[in-house]
């Protein structure tokens, strides 16, 4: 049986990988889960120095899912350098660093520095919901988009995937022009903008008053927006929204996506990815197909 | 190590209006140390993120941890309901709890406020067990005393305020500080964020040392979402700016560290 499939030439052992801020740098889970088993991890956001994020509270349950405004805080590439990416490098997974940026420079300053590095891939925020300036603003206009994936084209040694907002009229031509901006891959679904309020209190329940919505409830959402996009371009789909079972994961590579992120779910079992990999065998075995990429746009 | 394991409820009472206390049978008591907490998932697939709940206290056996809770949201709420037998996810055991080595020879000085009553029970009964004197002083709302006669067999002197003076000193803990004139070395606190920023000042004032205990919302309870941060005077040794999480650094600081 064949779970093995490619992403730009990155061959990953199964298509299953973290979904980005949801693992941290794979440190906090290493633990409570074999991250041996994944097929790529995900980093949370890097930027060209550190960010404070957002004040609290940050994070809120809702109806199958939460609402999540952190900012993107994070420590800044040299210490991610320093500390993280070594760490990671002790497994025989591809990592696959997330950068986040508020201006085409500062992305492109991380991707120098990590040029040299043992990173497989970027990934590209340029979807976060929660930052006020760049990020968002980067995914949410196709000519932008275009002209950011150039830039960042023009100075990576590594393949680039443009991660893509839900939070756009159609998420169909975002993709189109991250493709004609020369990015490898793309990831969809970033978070949807959604809010929270405590009517007890009368107040909005995260300090930023909006946040990411994800979780199995944008389950169909992604599904959806994924067979959008991997109709329309060349270049290989990483489907993620609301993944818990391997079951899901199916849903997505079947609706045209190569590879798959878990991301919420890491909360709530931090063995899910392992989980959902060997749900995908199970049905593999199950319903006796050889190969993954028989699965692939296969609806 | 931290897992996410099955256990299983041996008792749930109501000790007030809202207020419960669980026992229940799990491998992770013998890893539980005072100022910790365990995540409780309810089983409800709309309610996905654990509830983290301080622990209460630890059977002598070291097999069952006793979570004392307030249902104040649905989340809470379905927990409530489990019942003896019945079976429950758990994450844990998480964050740091209070270092005891830095109360060796001290007069400590236990403040619990409302919800944050529970988890000094366990640190009252380990410093007992170490022969460390305590003074205890348990902030409520009303006259509704849990706990208290648990902490009298934990905690050498056990005083009360109360917010409507129905019971102990009219006010709060810190009053009921003043109106005893207790003294000691150590404050250890846990309670709401107007009590812990008073506890932060009052300790300060008297050149006292002060090891407090925060809350905030938490998604994943191990380090990784970065959710559940306060703010650090100085830049955090893991995440390199002015915040710390709660749920791995946390949840008990030195008050002097956290600018709350």
């Amino acid at each position: 049986m064949n779970t093995k499939v490619t992403i730009a030439g990155i061959e990953l052992k199964n298509p299953v990988m973290t979904a980005s801020g949801t693992f941290g740098s794979g440190m906090e889970y290493s633990e409570m889960t074999d991250l041996n088993r994944l097929g790529a991890i995900v980093t949370k956001g890097v930027a060209d120095k550190p960010w404070e994020g957002n004040p609290t509270p940050r994070v809120a349950e809702v109806y199958g899912g939460m609402l999540n405004a952190i900012g993107l805080q994070n420590p800044g590439v040299d210490v991610f350098m320093e500390r993280d990416l070594p760490f990671l490098e002790q497994y025989d997974v591809p990592v696959i660093v997330n950068v986040c940026g508020h201006t085409v420079e500062e992305y492109c300053n991380v991707v120098e520095k990590l040029n040299g590095s043992k990173a497989a891939m970027y990934e590209i925020n340029v979807s976060c919901p929660n930052v006020k300036q760049g990020a968002l603003a980067f995914g949410q206009d196709a000519k932008v988009l275009e002209e950011t994936t150039k830039a960042i084209k023009a100075i990576s040694k590594k393949p680039v995937i443009m991660k893509l907002s839900p939070n756009v009229t159609s998420i169909k031509d975002m993709a189109l022009a991250a493709e004609a901006g020369g990015a490898d891959a793309v990831s969809l679904i970033n978070t949807l903008i959604g809010m929270k309020i405590d009517i007890e209190r009368k107040c909005f329940v995260l300090a930023n008053k909006t946040g990411g919505f994800s979780g199995p409830a944008v389950k169909p959402v992604a599904v959806r927006m994924v067979y959008d996009v991997a109709h329309a371009v060349k270049i290989p789909v990483i489907g993620m929204g609301g993944i818990a079972t391997g079951e899901d994961a199916i849903e997505f590579m079947m609706a045209g996506a190569t590879a798959v992120s878990v991301g919420t779910m890491n909360f709530i079992d931090p063995q899910t990815t392992a989980k959902v990999a060997d749900g995908i065998e199970a049905y593999m075995k199950c319903k006796g197909v050889e190969d993954i990429h028989d699965l692939i746009g296969c609806v | 190590m931290k897992r996410k394991e099955k256990a299983t409820i041996v008792s749930q009472e109501m000790l007030a209006p809202g207020i419960y206390s669980m026992w229940v049978q799990t491998a992770m008591a013998a890893d539980a140390h005072p100022g910790q907490f365990v995540g409780v998932y309810p089983k409800d697939g709309s309610r996905l993120l654990m509830r983290p709940i301080s622990i209460c206290d630890v059977s002598d056996d070291k097999t069952q941890l006793r979570l004392v809770y307030r249902a104040g949201g649905n989340g809470t709420k379905e927990i409530s309901s489990y019942a003896a037998g019945e079976e429950v996810y758990l994450l844990g055991v998480l964050g740091n709890g209070y270092d005891l080595s830095k109360m060796q020879g001290k007069k400590v000085i236990l403040l619990g406020g409302g919800i944050g009553i529970p988890p000094m029970l366990n640190l009252a009964k380990e410093l007992d067990a170490q022969g460390i004197k305590t003074i205890t002083v348990l902030g409520y709302a009303d006259a509704q005393l849990f706990l208290k006669q648990d902490f009298e067999q934990a905690s050498d002197f056990v005083y009360v305020a109360t917010m409507d003076g129905s019971s102990g000193t009219k006010g709060t803990v810190i009053d009921a500080m003043n109106a005893g004139m207790i003294m000691g070395d150590v404050i250890c606190a846990c309670g709401p964020m107007p009590m812990l920023r008073a506890v932060k000042k009052y300790a300060a004032d008297m050149g006292m040392k002060a090891y407090i205990s925060l809350e905030e919302r938490m998604a994943c309870g191990v380090g990784a979402c970065l959710g559940c941060v306060t703010k650090t005077k100085e830049k955090d040794e893991h995440t390199h700016v002015n915040n710390t999480r709660i749920c791995v650094e946390g949840p008990v600081f030195d008050a002097d560290v956290v600018d709350i």
